[in-house]
């Protein structure tokens, strides 16, 4: 079995958080794990991703082929877009719904969600609103993992959670705390969505 | 006890080197090597690990410590090679006491870096032996071996990695430290003093050491062949990381044998032995063409060869399990195009950045004149060259703002300006900016100080708090040093400022100081 998913957004917005997680978590279940991350100049405000590859056997590739991802998981509409070459027949997108508009010509909202929501498996849900309402406003990537959580599959849901509680847990009660709550809230909404 | 950890290629790199005995690591910080000496400094107090002022001294701090008898790494990116080559090129000459390793990160399709040169035309070009990991795991175990090759050769030894593998992360299975060497400083003064006579000795033991260099490659645990059964009409030459990208896409089942190469020279009679086995050899290799080239030698003319320099790969960029796939004959199942909503989104400088104030405030003056250039340089403000800036006219290496702005000067170019940042002053700028005040140059020289090496992540920056007393050093005249704070509020007076300087004729230096948005926010969020 394997499971491989790319994590986008813009530069700053915590996807490598989430891949800290998920390969934790992977770590811990025993799973083979490759995880190209992206450092240095594009960190600062331009778009950026992650492959990370799960199995139960051998990895090869850092990158994942075009057409072999099962999952994009992303930050943010335009950037989940990106990667749509990548995206096997049945993989899903799970994405926020809030552009982040740092480009002069960033593309008509109407349309990138016609194109969106055009796709066969997406889920796509604001975020960031969720974080805020909540009082979680640095936590929307955490709402995002709990979202992709049973999209994972891979890995269980309760093994995504422990895996919050372990490396949250290295910096403070309070940020377990919060993070969890941001984990269950984006798994709540993901579940209202079907 | 075998433990299992979850690293970066280069933390596999770094803790490889701590488990081999490391003494030393010396380094200046360049992507994709910089987690290196990070990992080491955050996790190895014993271990010399401070950063070096450019790779040159760097590497020359190295040798010294295998001079001493120690195990030194010395890391770098590619660019950075050219930088130490002078060092690099003459310690295969000197040869080596305590175990040298010199990592090379490489930067195929330029992520984060002005060209994809591949390091290993150095190794071969200095004559040592280069290693080349295919996988982390891979990179964790070669460390070792590199320091025995390198001991046992006393020769350093070249250790090539690329981007991908550099910041990738994988399961890495680590073993136990050894300890590191006794101090014990070479006595013999012969081959380290490299007056003509003994040069000409010791370059004579070089090559007479290349027999031996290439059984080692001939012999070595990370070459190895995966054959099949009969003749094939396709082999595979994969070195290094290439390798991934070849098992990806599942030789066996193609009936593809593959010769896997981790260690240099090329083992001329495995390559030749596995030829024999073939009809044609796709060489498959992340960078330059190096292993492709060299082929033709190895086989002759007549055997056919491909691979990025008959198409068959793409000539540039870093190689993909796609790209290679193509190369095999295997169809890519695609399902989706590229999307139609979609623009490109470059990096840019943070929300803040007193760069944003420099290159605000530059404008502005620079636009008064009719035929001003600005000579950029390299860090985050290159950023300072994209829209909305547009704000600098060159880029080439380390420290060239301040002897490109020179030269133009001297050609009769006015104003010319030179910005640069302050890490990339003390690594190559110092001794262009003496040029430039010994010759009366007419140039601006602004020394954008952010008070780190920004780019890289934020490491120290070795001129923090000395860049007045240097520039004056250099025989400047004070008057002519202007430290400005780059905030909006300020605009007028760095605008008058930067007026003053460019009509005085002669060199001026101008130090907008204000901490890197990055580094603050880190300080503060630390601080809760």
């Amino acid at each position: 079995m394997k499971k491989d998913i790319i994590l986008a957004g813009v530069g700053g917005q915590g996807i490598l958080t989430i891949a800290t997680i998920i390969g934790d978590a992977a770590t811990a279940a025993g799973l083979k794990l490759k995880q190209a991350e992206v450092h240095g100049m594009s960190q600062r405000g331009g778009d950026v991703q992650s492959n990370l590859r799960l199995s139960t056997g051998d990895i090869y590739s850092d990158l994942i082929k075009k057409g072999g991802a099962d999952l994009i998981i992303s930050m943010e509409p335009m950037e989940a877009l990106r990667y749509l070459p990548y995206l096997a027949g049945d993989g899903w997108i799970v994405t926020s719904s809030h552009t982040f508009r740092n480009i002069p010509d960033y593309p008509e909202e109407d349309a990138l969600f016609q194109e969106l929501g055009a796709l066969p498996h997406v889920a796509n849900l604001p975020i960031e609103d969720v974080a805020k309402d909540n009082g979680l406003p640095k936590s929307a990537n955490v709402v995002l993992l709990g979202m992709a959580a049973k999209y994972i599959e891979i890995l269980s849901v309760d093994q995504l959670r422990q895996s919050v509680v372990r490396i949250f847990g290295a910096k403070s009660e309070k940020m377990v705390e919060a993070n969890l709550k941001a984990f269950e809230l984006g798994l709540a909404a993901v579940n209202s969505l079907s | 006890m075998i433990e299992r950890k979850l690293l970066l290629g280069d933390e596999a790199i770094a803790l490889g080197a701590l488990h081999a005995g490391l003494s030393g690591v010396y380094a200046y910080p360049g992507t994709p090597s910089t987690e290196i000496t990070e990992y080491i400094q955050n996790n190895a107090p014993q271990v010399r690990s401070r950063w070096c002022t450019n790779e040159k001294t760097a590497m020359e701090a190295a040798l010294g410590m295998s001079y001493a008898g120690k195990r030194a790494l010395v890391c770098m990116k590619h660019v950075g090679m050219n930088v130490a080559a002078d060092a690099f090129v003459n310690s295969a000459i000197t040869g080596v006491n305590g175990g040298l390793v010199v990592l090379a990160a490489d930067d195929p399709s330029m992520h984060s870096s002005q060209n994809e040169q591949d390091s290993r035309f150095y190794g071969k070009f200095a004559m040592i032996p280069v290693l080349e990991p295919s996988s982390q795991q891979e990179a964790y175990d070669m460390i070792k071996y590199a320091y025995q090759l390198s001991e046992q050769m006393k020769l350093p030894v070249l250790f090539r990695v690329v981007t991908r593998l550099a910041h990738s992360r994988a399961g890495v299975e680590v073993g136990e430290p050894l300890p590191q060497n006794a101090l014990d400083p070479e006595t013999d003064r012969t081959h380290w003093v490299l007056l003509p006579a003994n040069a000409r000795r010791q370059y004579a033991s070089l090559v007479e050491k290349q027999a031996e260099i290439l059984a080692c490659s001939g012999n070595s645990p990370f070459n190895r062949s995966l054959p099949v059964e009969g003749k094939a009409a396709l082999g595979v030459v994969a070195c290094g990381i290439a390798y991934n990208y070849v098992m990806e896409n599942e030789p066996e089942k193609l009936g593809i044998p593959v010769l896997k190469l981790s260690q240099y020279p090329l083992p001329g009679d495995a390559i030749k032995a596995f030829a024999k086995n073939c009809d044609s050899i796709l060489v498959v290799e992340d960078g330059q063409p190096f292993a492709e080239e060299l082929l033709a030698g190895i086989l002759g003319s007549d055997y056919p060869v491909r691979g990025r320099l008959t198409g068959d790969l793409p000539r540039t960029g870093e190689l993909t399990p796609d790209s290679v796939g193509a190369a095999l004959g295997v169809a890519a199942p695609q399902s989706f195009s590229s999307a139609r909503n979609l623009m490109p989104r470059p990096p840019a400088l943070c929300q803040g950045c007193g760069h944003r104030d420099v290159y605000n405030a530059l404008n502005k003056v620079a636009s008064e004149y009719e035929n001003a250039r600005i000579f950029g340089d390299i860090g985050c403000y290159t950023l300072g060259a994209l829209p909305p800036f547009r704000a600098i006219d060159s880029c080439v290496d380390m420290g060239a703002s301040i002897t490109m702005a020179k030269g133009a000067a001297d050609a009769g170019v006015f104003p010319s300006i030179a910005v640069i940042g302050d890490s990339t002053f003390t690594h190559s700028g110092m001794t262009g900016l003496l040029d430039a005040i010994n010759d009366n140059a007419n140039i601006t020289v602004i020394i954008s100080d952010n008070l780190t090496t920004a780019m890289t992540g934020g490491q120290d920056s070795a001129g923090t708090n000395k860049f007045e007393a240097i520039c004056i050093g250099l025989g400047l005249s004070p008057e002519h040093v202007r430290v400005v704070v780059p905030l909006s509020k300020n605009m007028d007076e760095i605008t008058r400022i930067i007026r003053e300087e460019i009509e005085y004729k002669g060199v001026s230096v101008i130090i907008p100081r204000r901490e890197c948005m990055q580094t603050l926010q880190r300080k503060l969020r630390n601080k809760k």
